[in-house]
């Protein structure tokens, strides 16, 4: 299996008036292709600017300090300011057009809030005529319109909507716009930033649902970013666990749930409510996340840990294999 | 709502507006002290001349039967006659008027372009040396006085260079085009005369950017704040995630978005315009409605000054009125 997505070393800062703060530290992740990876942790821990980072459009005043972020393209793309050849891809060494042509046509992103993720002033067919036609300047518009409203009907939306105005569809309608957006030039990878938070329960199962049919019939690669574990226990296939803007663990969703091995990812388990377990005793993580601005040395988890020892004090953990086949940072496991 | 009720309620609300406005101006022409008649006068007048004057322009009728006829004139366009000569005072208006409403519109133009394509600059590059001018330019622009900017112009451009006329609105050699809308180089363009426009637009030039560089301050200011704003949007950011180019993000996401309120305040500027007219027009010896209010005011001439300050006051509200429905029409959220 080829790599979808491969990032080495990424750091991004945020310079803030108090300093710099590191909200993604030194990540090293890999996605294979047609698989889905959920990316959790508290608010944040990172996992948001990561995504954003693979977009390349982290907000100000944050910006990409280092490392690199490869994604697989199947064929060369021309553009305007060099052709992007196929095969695996540097993003952080390419210029703004070039990263323009990619978004949306090989990486798309699906933000948290639909209701406000539209631009008011434009009907839901300008928005995919307008998106078609940045990568496809030749489409004729009606040409366009009629693949935003496949698109649409495919998401259960009727066609002759597309001459509404987005404040004239409820939020889950919305999102399923959004979703269209990001499908309709057939990406291969998709990135969804809590796509379902601001949701009900019974549209988040819906959303979710379309978007694993999705994947399925385009053969996505998907990134998954949510607080929510429930959501990330029915859709993803691995899970990685970040904290303080580190990677603390990565395993298969099934060895995640099961196993975990990061103190971390264990006491987040115990404090996720069970409706099979009703008499379970939810276990809450005492104290708060330490300052990213005045980050503390060694494990960032270590005022918080239950298993705390000096090394982890003084030494950040290296991320290593564990037992389950998956990887974790943490010195419990790196005696061996 | 519809847009036809939402134009139909603007336009009821507007006549308890010009209402107001119309005994507004009335009730203050008579408090202040002193008789306009005699005021009129040197001192020592026969009083059968004065009796006479006061009857021709209807001042020797009761406050009401005044106020009534007053109320009733303007309604039929009339706005009653000059003391100076016993002239219609709409006929002085309408010779006027196109001057101003000439000079109005291009400084709105001017400034309404350069106050866009300053802000929209200033909020792309927010917070470095480029922003930090441009808000310069705008508070010291805001600030500086109509004559002051009027006359250092003239002596750079006029007497120093010898470019362009201090003042005045046409050669004196030459004839002005024949009337059609009596602004000049409207009126040139519909004659098909290229050395008339070319006058006039020479004629335009001085006061054009007098009158529109210091009214772009405001502009820029409120195009910075409302872009900054729009930009920070999440549909904004969606847009560019989806590969939109920087132009249509730019402003078809940002800018239009933050363009309603600088729409209102285009509709409020004209009237500062109007009344700025006044100073621009002295400066420039320009023959429009300001110099022309000027002059009845040092004559004393009430019946004009009434006159022509309800015109302004009705324009205005016109404008306002306009303004509101371009509003609607512009977004959708209002139109519903």
């Amino acid at each position: 299996m080829t790599n979808a997505l491969r990032i080495q070393d990424l750091t991004v800062e945020y310079k803030t008036r108090r300093g710099v703060a590191r909200a993604v530290d030194r990540v090293q992740l890999s996605l294979e292709e047609n698989r889905t990876l959920g990316l959790a942790g508290e608010s944040g821990c990172g996992k948001s600017t990561l995504g954003r980072a693979i977009m390349r459009l982290v907000p100000h005043p944050g910006q990409v300090a280092g490392g690199n972020i490869y994604i697989n393209i199947d064929d060369d793309i021309p553009c305007k300011k060099g052709d992007i050849p196929k095969g695996e891809v540097d993003i952080t060494g390419l210029n703004e057009e070039q990263m323009r042509v990619l978004r949306g046509k090989e990486i798309a992103y699906i933000f948290q809030d639909p209701m406000t993720s539209l631009n008011p002033m434009l009907t839901i067919g300008n928005h995919f005529i307008q998106m078609i036609q940045a990568h496809n300047p030749e489409i004729e518009k009606e040409e366009a319109l009629d693949r935003g409203k496949e698109v649409l009907e495919g998401l259960g939306i009727l066609p002759e909507r597309v001459t509404d105005y987005p404040h004239q569809f409820s939020g889950g309608m919305r999102q399923r716009v959004m979703i269209g957006l990001g499908m309709v030039l057939r990406p291969r990878l998709l990135i969804s930033d809590e796509p379902t938070t601001s949701l009900d329960v019974i549209v988040e199962a819906q959303i979710l649902e379309q978007m694993a049919e999705l994947k399925k019939t385009f053969n996505l690669t998907m990134i998954l970013i949510t607080h929510n574990l429930g959501v990330l226990a029915q859709t993803a296939d691995d899970i990685a666990i970040m904290y303080c803007g580190r990677i603390v663990e990565l395993a298969s969703t099934e060895n995640l749930f099961e196993a975990p091995q990061h103190p971390y990812a264990q006491a987040l388990l115990l404090s996720v409510p069970d409706v099979t377990k009703p008499n379970k005793k939810l276990v809450w993580i005492p104290g708060a996340p330490p300052d990213l601005v005045d980050p503390i040395p060694g494990c960032m988890f270590n005022p918080r840990c239950p298993m705390a020892m000096d090394i982890c004090k003084t030494q950040v953990p290296p991320l290593i294999e564990s037992e389950t086949g998956g990887l974790v940072a943490c010195h419990l496991y790196g005696g061996k | 709502m519809t847009l036809r009720s939402y134009v139909t309620s603007r336009v009821l609300l507007m006549i308890p507006m010009v209402m107001l406005l119309l005994t507004l101006v009335f009730v203050i022409l008579r408090v202040i002290p002193g008789d306009p008649a005699l005021l009129h006068f040197e001192k020592g007048v026969d009083p059968v001349v004065l009796a006479e004057f006061r009857h021709r322009l209807g001042l020797d009728k009761p406050i009401l039967e005044q106020y009534f006829d007053y109320l009733v004139g303007i309604l039929r366009g009339d706005f009653g006659i000059s003391m100076q000569d016993y002239a219609p005072i709409s006929t002085h208006l309408i010779g006027r008027f196109p001057a101003t409403l000439e000079l109005s519109i291009y400084s709105m133009i001017f400034a309404v372009l350069l106050g866009l394509a300053l802000g929209v600059k200033a909020s792309k590059n927010y917070d470095t040396v480029t922003d930090h001018s441009i808000r310069l330019f705008s508070i010291v622009t805001y600030a500086i006085p109509v004559f002051f900017l009027g006359m250092v112009l003239q002596f750079f451009f006029s007497i120093w260079l010898g470019w362009l006329p201090t003042g005045r609105r046409f050669d004196a050699h030459w004839m002005p085009p024949p009337t059609v809308t009596g602004m000049y180089t409207i009126d040139s363009i519909l004659a098909g005369d290229l050395f008339l426009l070319v006058i006039s637009v020479r004629y335009l030039i001085l006061p054009t950017i007098t009158l529109g560089t210091i009214l772009c301050g405001i502009f820029i200011r409120l195009t910075r704040t409302n872009m900054l704003e729009t930009l920070r949007m999440d549909f904004v950011t969606a847009a560019k995630a989806r590969g939109l180019s920087d132009g249509t993000v730019t402003y078809g996401y940002a800018l239009r978005n933050a363009f309603l309120p600088i729409l209102t305040m285009i509709g409020i500027q004209f009237a500062a315009l109007l009344a700025g007219a006044i100073l621009t027009e002295t400066t420039f010896s320009w023959p429009g409605l300001g110099t022309y209010l000027v002059d009845r005011i040092g004559h004393r001439d009430y019946t004009a000054i009434q006159g022509t300050v309800v015109f302004f006051g009705i324009l205005v509200s016109m404008l306002t009125l306009f303004v509101d429905i371009l509003y609607a029409y512009l977004d959708p959220r209002i139109r519903l």
